[in-house]
Order: structure tokens, then sequence, then C-alpha cells
């Protein structure tokens, strides 16, 4: 769940007859047919889509046995398990996509995920809330305080995301790790794509990336 | 403890419902151990149609005391059928829908070749000359008995506890011959604790001077007080702590006081003792000494992955075709979780298609014989999954 948006219980879209944006966005880096690992998949939004409207052979990896419930209820491949410790299993290159939706900031340490991530599957996408985005950055120079907004819906001493990164922080560690950034969308509050990922504006005006990943 | 009814012994064969078949006739099955068995009998119960193209067959194996008597009422004890919770007409495993065939093990008591059988070569009981049996001689039975009823590819092998472990031995000795396979509360390893309680159970029974040596057939005895603590003792592993205090806590059976003696002062004693006389009803201590072995031996890594699991699920450098859904239940601790877990990782390793959830309950191992909603809830999902995959349509049912 991102920090940014409300509390969602699903991330299907209130009318229901879509998915939520940003995870819009990642199936359009998937080509159809592909091996896809969805790490995080929660109630399973993102891989029943990319199955039907794809032709993907889809699996996850979900924490919460209410969302591992709901996943394979309807007959989708997923494991109850946590990202941190379950991933290492798979051989490396054994998906074309590992998909990390709004997930990364949560995680103890995001760099290791970074890189199993980019080691089992040929390519990676992840989708990550930036922290530099105007609006946070306002509420904390305006109040002194830990921005907690509409869609920040969490105090500083109960938030999961403990790991929060700005774009640009984003884009440095992928270089120093040498992951290559073969596609990337900024997007602002309206979904709406905003810039590219080295440009100051977009990491101001974007209110997350999506990021396609290539390890060189 | 009040002596069983001596009267009370397993039903003839011939009498009892459904399917019996001779196997190994042509050729005696070869065991693990190295001996031969054959010709044998298994006894086998179907429910439902096998449809034209012969693809909608699910096998379900059987726990360590279970038998082939799914869905009927139990020959001996007259209680309901063992898994009416999952498999029936609209039910997850839907016997409007697929074709579902039980056996009894072979080393069983409930039809199928075993110890309490006629041997044929000294047309006496088998008793301690039956061949010790595996987990890998049952599915091969199993595997002979599918092949008879004409079925190439079973749709699914699904079963919990000793049952699972047969779903495991199927999907790694044939994956050719299984779409999806379904181990519940189960390991790919009977641990250290789990073969030390067996041991307490076949000690009981050996201990117990009616045993003879397990020639009671032929003496004309019955060591029920041996297997009826052998089946107290096992009966604990089954259940969790908080069942047993939500169900009896101290409540004490039928007085106010405790009397300072060793009468079942509480409640938990006389229903333990209740579970212990009903089993020797039923069950054969041989039998029973037999299959607690083979459970006791199993271990998929050592037999096929030269002792890494995820080698198992691997062949001719390829991952297992197979679809697995694994389930396990929070308060199990015969077969815990991390159990189901290991296997789980081992399958990510050769990046098999594979669904795993952990049940909350607390009613423990035997939770996969109880009324657990969420449970059958991804049972059916996970069926419904894999049916579309396999093209099995609503409309060709027969």
């Amino acid at each position: 769940m991102s920090p940014l948006d409300d509390n969602q219980p699903s991330a299907r879209t209130a009318s229901g007859n879509g998915i939520r944006t940003d995870l819009k966005l990642i199936a359009e880096m998937v080509e159809p047919g592909s091996r896809v690992l969805d790490v995080g998949c929660g109630d399973g939004a993102l891989l029943a889509f990319l199955s039907r409207q794809k032709g993907v052979d889809g699996r996850g990896i979900e924490l919460s046995m209410d969302g591992v419930h709901q996943c394979v209820v309807q007959g989708l491949s997923v494991i109850q398990g946590d990202a941190e410790t379950d991933l290492k299993d798979y051989p490396p290159g054994a998906f074309d996509y590992v998909i990390l939706s709004q997930t990364l900031q949560a995680m103890r340490e995001p760099r290791t995920v970074l890189e199993t991530m980019t080691r089992i599957g040929r390519r990676a996408i992840v989708s990550v809330p930036n922290f530099g985005y105007w609006r946070i950055r306002t509420q904390l120079l305006l109040t002194g305080r830990m921005p907690v907004t509409e869609k920040l819906g969490y105090q500083w001493w109960e938030t999961p995301n403990i790991h929060f990164c700005t774009i640009k922080d984003f884009v440095v560690l992928a270089e120093e790790m040498g992951i290559r950034i073969e596609r990337c969308m900024i997007v602002n509050r309206a979904g709406r794509v905003t810039g590219h990922a080295h440009s100051g504006l977009a990491n101001l005006l974007g209110e997350q990336g999506v990021f396609l990943l290539r390890r060189d | 403890m009040s002596a069983p009814n001596p009267a009370a012994v397993p039903a003839e064969p011939a009498t009892m419902p459904g399917h019996r078949v001779t196997l190994g006739v042509d050729k005696p099955m070869r065991l693990d151990s190295g001996a031969e068995l054959g010709p044998f009998e298994v006894a086998y119960q179907t429910y439902g149609a096998l449809n034209a193209d012969r693809s909608n067959a699910i096998l379900i194996c059987h726990a360590l005391t279970g038998d082939h008597y799914v869905l009927d009422q139990h020959p001996v004890t007259g209680k309901s059928g063992w898994w009416e919770m999952l498999v029936g007409p609209g039910k997850p495993v839907d016997t409007d829908r697929y074709f579902v065939i039980c056996s009894n093990v072979i080393g069983g008591c409930m039809g199928s070749t075993g110890p309490k059988e006629i041997d044929p070569a000294t047309g006496k009981p088998y008793g301690l000359g039956f061949p010790v049996i595996t987990i890998g001689d049952m599915v091969r039975a199993q595997k002979l008995l599918v092949e008879h009823l004409g079925i190439d590819q079973l749709f699914c092998v699904i079963g919990g506890s000793m049952g699972g472990m047969q779903v495991l031995q199927w999907a790694v000795a044939y994956p050719e011959s299984v779409f999806a396979a379904v181990p519940i509360a189960t390991a790919a390893r009977h641990s250290a604790q789990n073969i030390a309680f067996h041991e307490v159970g076949r000690q009981a029974i050996m201990a117990d001077p009616d045993w003879a040596g397990g020639n009671y057939l032929l003496e004309g005895t019955r060591p029920h007080r041996g297997l009826a603590v052998a089946r107290m003792a096992a009966h604990i592993t089954y259940l969790s702590e908080p069942a047993l205090h939500r169900k009896f806590g101290r409540n004490l059976q039928n007085r106010q006081t405790v009397t300072y003696g060793f009468d079942a002062d509480f409640q938990v004693e006389s229903y333990l003792r209740h579970q212990g006389i009903t089993f020797v009803e039923r069950f054969d201590a041989n039998s029973y000494l037999y299959i607690t072995r083979a459970m006791d031996y199993f271990d998929l890594a050592a037999d096929y992955g030269g002792g890494t699991l995820s080698n198992a699920f691997r062949k001719d450098g390829k991952g297992t075709p197979v679809r697995f859904c694994l389930a396990s239940f929070s308060s199990d601790w015969l077969f815990p979780t991390s159990e189901s877990r290991a296997i789980v990782h081992a399958l990510n390793a050769v990046a098999a298609n594979v669904s795993f959830v952990e049940i909350r309950t607390d009613k423990g191992h035997d939770s996969f014989l109880l009324d657990e909603p969420e449970f059958h809830q991804v049972i059916r999902g996970f069926l419904e999954g894999c049916a579309e995959h396999r093209g099995l349509t609503r409309t060709s049912r027969p």
C-alpha cells in the first residue's frame, strides 16, 4: 500500500471496471505471454488483469493471509511469504518480469530486494512513491513536522514505510547498483506522466515513479 | 479402561462396499525394500463419472488410519465418510464434475493387501511376514490401479498428512501423470519428533502380551490395550493445546471432586480412552506398525534429490510441470507450516507453479478433516483455476 494513497482495501478502482493507475502503467510495460512474478500482489488485481489481458504466466507472493486467500480463491498462483526472505530461492532469470508495486519503501533492506529482483527476473518493474513531491516538501517546510496528508495517512511512529526515497534517490541507487533504467514514467496526482527520471521538475511534480529495470 | 468389545472385528473385505481389484498378477510389484509383492488386492471406491477423454479424475490419498470410504458410511463404525466436508456434489472436490478415486493403501486393513490378509504362499495371515512397505510402494500400487482404470493423467492428486506425503510422491515419481497436486498439512520428510511419536505407539503395541510377536490372529488374541494406547498418544498430536483446553479444560468427568485414584477423573482422560477403545475396533495393530514405519522412512530429498529437496522436483534439467497448492494450519505442531514452507521454497527453486496458504485455526493437525471454510474455499478456487487451464469446462461434464 502506498503512503501517498488512501488506505485502499483493493487495488481495483472504485468503479470496479479497471485497476489502479500505477498498476495500469506497470501493465503497459509487460510483454504479452511473459512470465511474471508480482511481489506483494495484494488481492491479485494486477495478476488477474495481466493474466486476462496479456495472457501472462503469473505468480505472486503476498504477506497478508487475506490477500493470499483472495488470490488463490480466484485461481491465481500465489504463495504466502515475505519478499525479504522468500525471493532468494528462485533461480536466476526465472521470470521475464518481477514486479514490486508501492512496497519498496516498506522493506527492511530495499537494496537487497532490488538486487534479488533483478537477479531472478530478466527485468524488474518497480513503482515508488516520491518523497520529493512538492506537497510533501511544502508540508515539511511549513509545519516542521513529518508530512501526514490525505494520501499519506500514517504518523511517523506507526508507518510501515521505513525507507522513503525521492525519484532522484532511486535513480542514484540504481546507478550505483549497475541497474539500467530502461523506461521510466513519473506521474502526477492525476496519473498523468509529467517528465523523465533525471528531471528535477519531475522530482518535484511527480507523485510516484514507475521504473523498468535491467541489470547491465 | 473398560475392555473393548471382543466381538467387534473388522468386517470381511468381500462384504464391504466399494471395489476390489487384483494387481501384480503378471508381474509382482517390486518394493523399495527389494522384496516383491504380488498378486495383491487393492480396495477402492469411486464417486462421480469419468469423462470421455478421461481427464477429470481426482485421486484422494488417505491418512495413516484412514481408508477409501471418503463419502460412504463406514462399514465398521457406521460413521459418515471422512471427507464429506470437502468432497461431494457441489463441494470443492465436486463429484458432479470430477471422477473421484480413493484406495486403501497397501499395508492397510480395510480390504487392500496388508499384514492381516492371507499370504497365498502359506495360507496364513501375513503378520510380520508382510514386507515392509514405503510411501513409494503405496503410490506404486495406486499407479497400477489408475492404469487399470485406463487413466493416463490424473487431473489432481490430493491428500492430508500421510495422504499429503503420497501426493508429493506422486508428483515426484510420476510428474507426467499428475496435472495438479494438493499436499495438505504434510512434509517432505518425517521429522525426528514425528518418528519418536510413532515409536512410542509401536512400542505400546509390541509391549502388549496379546500382540504375541505379531501372531495374534493365529493365537486368537488381539493387542487391543497396546493399540489403544498407541492411538491415545497419537491423538494428542492431532490436536492443539488451545483446542484441548477449550474442549475440556480441567473439567472433571461425572464427578464433583477428584477421587485420589487412577480412574478417569478428568474429561480429557475419558475422551482419550474413548478414542483408544473405538479405534481398536476398526484397525489392525500390525497395519499400524507397517504404516507408521512407511511414514518414518519417507524422505523425498534423500530418495530423489541427492539430499536437496529442490532436485527432487527437477527432471532432465527442467522444473516440475505439476501445478501445486499447499495448505498448512497455524496450530498444527505435528506437520507445522515450516514443513510446507520448505516444500514451497524447493518448488520456487525450480520456478514451479505453486500456491501456498497457511490457514489460521486453533484446531491443530486434524483441521484438514474439519469444517474450515477458508481452507475449503482455497481448494475450490485452486481446482477451478486448474480446471480452466486443463480445459475442463463445466459443459463437458459427463
